[in-house]
């Protein structure tokens, strides 16, 4: 099992339902596609992130009604430097898509998707309390997983492995 | 969905209610989950989850690992389930390698899991019937649970903390007498499911405290992001091993149980069914037992056996640069879920091409699961709360990493 190199060409991967469904909605809102491993990853604008993934809830083609996970990347020193990855699972169609969003360093605010699915609180949360990235909109942004008072984002990678001391 | 939301910070002062603290140290709780209740008299107003108690900060730590040294940290995330979480870890990284693993391994690798999902619903049985007062049940269980722990010892040396799958296969072929022991108890465990269930299902006590409590609805289940038999207790047919079948699950007849009350009571029915389809399972994977190698053909990735290594100079060769360099993994990033006892387990593995993996993210079932609880409890008498954490499952190492 080679592994074969990732299609990153939108015109070859409009057939996808999810790729088909936000270009039909709004070509400005895709930035880029990825199929990779047998994945498809999708680059959103941070400004419809929340939108886009109402759209592939409620598209018929989609279904995907369901929110895996939502993580993030830091790519210190690069510009964006971190990736909000959201992982959306179709439980009728049985697939899966990765939607990112980047967003620089200075103010990493992204609109929270807690009012499309309420389970996205305690993801956001963790990435807001790890990574130090805000959702607008969040009902209750806060520390999960640190204590209250904790200085800094200890997934960030210029956060030491043994913590400041 | 307004109804949702999450539960703001709760605050005292309301004249009627008060603010009571469960935890982070209480029996029921399954370790060092705190919640928080409002309450008027008996009836819970608000309840909010607090956790982070146990967060050791695994993610952080596999940044500083090569991609092998990662698989004992996947152990300690869920005590009671490590084979699941290795197997979720090195399918990962073997999708990201592009490696083939031998059928022999995907056999014993489904066959180990099954024992793992067994193990893990005999310590929720117990525990679960425990908090609502069925104490013989607990000591039932871990009579059984007893068992699995020797084997997984005889097999890995560790009764707990097993580390027994490796990237590109598993650590060693396993002993002589392991099949036997393993069908022995396959052969007696569903006698024993019978005993669990003559002790439970038809209990009046039992049924007045989980039929019709704590119910959550299908769509909102799907809304909250739950999954496992929390998810398939509330009626959404879905489990990985079948949908989106991994290390040969595919060759695997088996049933999916679902109930649709939604109640701690059919969560109790999913978990109690499953137990008897993964000993199914594991016979199906026992009779069916492929021959051939247990690691992939792939030198730079899985160490050498002993022997080659005292007596090739190739093999030594390898073995000293996967111990001191580790190995690269092509860059790229995947995605990975496997149904672990609670749900779905999923790892996030992205690599810029070096031997440290640049992320490793676990989405943890028991997370999401935990989410479910204010739906299941608010309006409902305090009593319940403790059957409704009971009945999602949670191991707050998991859901704290």
């Amino acid at each position: 099992m080679a592994l074969s190199p990732a299609i990153t060409d939108l015109e070859e991967l409009k057939s996808h339902p999810a790729v088909a469904c936000l270009t039909a909605w709004n070509p400005a809102a895709v930035q880029g596609v990825k199929f990779d491993r047998d994945e498809m990853t999708i680059y959103l604008d941070s400004a419809h992130l929340r939108e886009a993934c109402v759209i592939l809830r409620d598209d018929r083609e989609c279904a995907f009604n369901f929110l895996s996970d939502v993580t993030c990347v830091d790519w210190t020193p690069a510009e964006p430097r971190f990736e909000v990855v959201y992982h959306l699972l179709s439980i009728s169609k049985k697939e899966r898509v990765r939607l990112k969003v980047r967003l620089g360093s200075a103010n990493p605010v992204v609109e929270s998707v807690t009012s499309v699915w309420p389970g996205a609180n305690f993801f956001e949360c963790e990435v807001f309390d790890l990574f130090g990235i805000r959702f607008s909109g969040h009902p209750y942004l806060r520390r999960i997983q640190m204590p209250e008072d904790w200085e800094g984002h200890p997934l960030r990678k210029d956060y030491p492995v043994e913590g400041y001391r | 969905m307004a109804h949702l939301a999450p539960t703001p910070v709760i605050e005292p002062g309301q004249d009627r209610t008060m603010i009571l603290n469960m935890g982070p140290q209480h029996p029921s709780t399954h370790g060092v989950l705190r919640v928080i209740l409002e309450i008027d008299g008996e009836n819970i107003v608000r309840i909010m989850p607090d956790i982070g108690y146990l967060h050791t900060g695994i993610e952080k730590t596999c940044e500083a690992k090569f991609y092998q040294q990662v698989v004992p940290l996947t152990d300690r995330i869920d005590y009671l389930c490590p084979m699941t979480n290795n197997l979720c870890y090195v399918l990962a990284v073997e999708k990201l390698l592009g490696l083939e693993i031998p059928p022999k391994a995907q056999w014993l690798r489904v066959l180990l899991n099954e024992l793992t999902r067994i193990n893990s619903h005999l310590v929720w049985l117990g525990t679960h019937a425990l908090d609502i007062g069925a104490m013989t049940v607990f000591l039932y269980c871990f009579r059984e649970r007893e068992e699995i722990l020797k084997i997984f010892e005889i097999v890995s040396g560790q009764r707990m903390m097993t580390s027994y799958f490796r990237i590109g296969g598993i650590a060693l072929e396993p002993p002589l007498g392991f099949f036997d022991r393993v069908r022995d108890f396959a052969g007696y465990f569903p006698e024993k499911v019978d005993e669990y269930e003559n002790l439970l299902t038809g209990n009046p006590i039992w049924g007045m405290r989980t039929k019709g409590v704590a119910i959550i609805t299908a769509e909102d289940a799907i809304a909250l992001s739950a999954s496992g038999p929390t998810l398939r207790g509330s009626g959404v047919d879905i489990d990985l091993r079948r949908d989106m079948p991994y290390s040969s699950y595919e060759k695997f007849q088996f049933r999916v149980p679902i109930a649709t009350e939604g109640d701690v009571f059919a969560r109790y029915m999913c978990r109690v069914q499953e137990l008897r389809e993964s000993i199914g399972i594991v016979r199906q994977a026992l009779d069916g037992m492929p021959e051939g190698p247990i690691k992939a053909d792939a030198p730079k990735v899985v160490l050498p056996d002993r022997e080659k290594m005292k007596t090739q100079m190739e093999a030594l060769i390898y073995h000293f640069k996967i111990i001191t360099e580790g190995f690269a993994v092509p860059a790229g990033e995947v995605y990975q879920a496997v149904e672990s006892p609670r749900g779905e387990m999923g790892y996030y593995i992205v690599s810029d091409g070096t031997a440290k993996p640049y992320r490793v993210h676990m989405r943890a079932a028991c997370l999401a699961n935990l989410q479910t609880l204010p739906t299941m409890c608010e309006g409902r008498l305090l009593a319940d709360v403790v059957a409704a954490i009971g009945s999602i499952d949670i191991v707050l190492g998991e859901i704290d990493r």
